[in-house]
């Protein structure tokens, strides 16, 4: 039995099963940062409008701060921190770095999260620019460095 | 953390209205892009929520035995986009579900939402409107067939009664067999903008002539809207240069813009006057025609 108005939910984040017990009015931002210390989640605008907050659930790109806590049971949320492999930085990471695509870095995580469902949804063919935009479009960048990240994702889808 | 006071998770269609019966203070949260900002604007009457994110039983997109399109209204704008059936019945509908907000967005609001809501600025809204879409709503023991173009009452109210889902919408294959047509949005910015105004053109044209015309606009009064008095004086028209003129002419008695802070009233049927132009041009050539 759980208190009323708290829930418990089981997820997956970054491979590691998680058990919490939440309150309900909680999003899935908060317990992010607040319950596991996952503080590569930005709250930029919690009105779904910059991305800087965006994971993915199910391998699909969503504003954290406007998605409720209690709805990640059962599913599998990634986040920046889980992209490394054995020390080794994912290929989208690698190539935000390569290419210097991070300025003050706040939408920087947001911005590695929608490349990361953008490449594993491009299987590798070739896009334009326009594609690129378009993809990221739920992503705002202030220090407007865009320039740069669309290199990073050009990088990161041809490799 | 969001101002909630109840939530209730519905399994079933028939849960949901169980429980909306149950709590009559509650509304129904889906994709939740719209109930999580108002909450969080701390905007009253949102405290109680049924909740029907990813139900299953209302997230699909098929064909019937009758060749009608069904959505169901928890698809997803990206489902929309994804569609195979609707890129190759609608691509109207397409155009409108990639002009909505963003990605993330796109990932998570229902099209069921984007009606329900009421707004006239929905972008789904005038494309179904020019498809003579059909929704179906079911209550505890009832189920009704509502025109969309029926279903709007007014700014944010909506013909649903205390207890009812809107569960999926048809569009039958007479409103899209042959038909040819394209959505057109005007915002400040091209991507995570509310419309200024939102063009719907389908049409059909046999030796270059207009068979069957039809124009819907978002934004061009208090609720979305069909031109029917252009729509008529259109049909059986020749296609060329001269007819666009003629429809950018004809709309402005059809349609009622105001001003807001978004836009002028004025500003607004400029844009509307240059829409209807571009919108049928496009679905001109999408017809095969050349103009």
């Amino acid at each position: 039995m759980t208190i009323k108005g708290f829930r418990q939910i089981t997820f997956s984040i970054n491979s590691k099963e998680r058990t919490l017990v939440i309150d309900m009015r909680q999003s899935l931002l908060e317990v992010l940062r607040e319950e596991l210390g996952l503080k590569s989640v930005k709250e930029g605008c919690g009105v779904g409008e910059c991305g800087a907050c965006s994971v993915l659930v199910d391998d699909v790109l969503v504003d954290s701060c406007i998605y409720l806590a209690i709805w990640a049971d059962g599913r599998k949320i990634r986040t920046v921190e889980g992209e490394a492999r054995n020390g080794k930085l994912s290929m989208v990471q690698q190539a935000y770095v390569d290419e210097g695509a991070v300025q003050c870095g706040f939408c920087t995580p947001g911005f590695i999260m929608a490349t990361t469902s953008f490449k594993e949804k491009c299987h590798g063919k070739k896009v334009s620019h326009d594609e690129i935009r378009k993809a990221h479009a739920g992503n705002l960048c202030r220090c407007t460095g865009y320039q740069n990240i669309l290199k990073a994702v050009e990088k990161s889808i041809e490799s | 953390m969001f101002d909630l006071k109840k939530h209730v998770k519905a399994r079933s269609i028939d849960e949901a209205i169980a429980l909306l019966i149950e709590n009559p203070g509650a509304r129904l949260i889906a994709g939740g892009t719209d109930i999580l900002i108002k909450l969080r604007h701390g905007k009253q009457g949102f405290s109680e929520l049924v909740d029907i994110h990813d139900l299953p039983q209302l997230r699909f997109i098929k064909l019937d035995e009758n060749n009608d399109i069904l959505i169901g209204s928890g698809a997803v704008f990206n489902d929309i986009i994804e569609s195979g059936i609707i890129q190759t019945h609608i691509p109207m509908l397409k155009d409108a579900a990639q002009s909505v907000g963003g990605p993330q967005i796109r990932n998570v609001a229902t099209i069921g939402g984007n009606i329900c809501n009421g707004v006239t600025s929905a972008d789904s809204a005038s494309s179904l409107f020019a498809l003579d879409a059909v929704l179906e709503i079911r209550g505890r023991k009832t189920k009704r067939n509502i025109p969309v173009s029926d279903f709007y009452f007014g700014p944010g109210r909506v013909d649903l009664k205390k207890g009812e889902i809107l569960t999926n919408i048809r569009i039958s294959q007479k409103n899209y067999k042959g038909s040819s047509g394209f959505y057109y949005k005007y915002a400040m910015r091209n991507a995570m903008d509310i419309a200024t105004i939102g063009c719907a053109v389908s049409l059909k044209t046999k030796n270059h002539v207009l068979e069957d015309y039809r124009i819907a606009f978002g934004v061009a009064g208090p609720v979305p809207m069909r031109c029917k008095i252009t729509e008529e004086t259109m049909r059986n028209k020749k296609v060329s240069r001269k007819l666009l003129q003629d429809i950018s002419q004809a709309v402005e008695k059809d349609v009622n813009p105001r001003t807001s802070w978004r836009a002028t009233k004025e500003f607004r049927m400029n844009i509307i006057k240059e829409l209807c132009v571009r919108a049928t041009k496009e679905a001109l050539k999408r017809a095969g025609e050349e103009i």
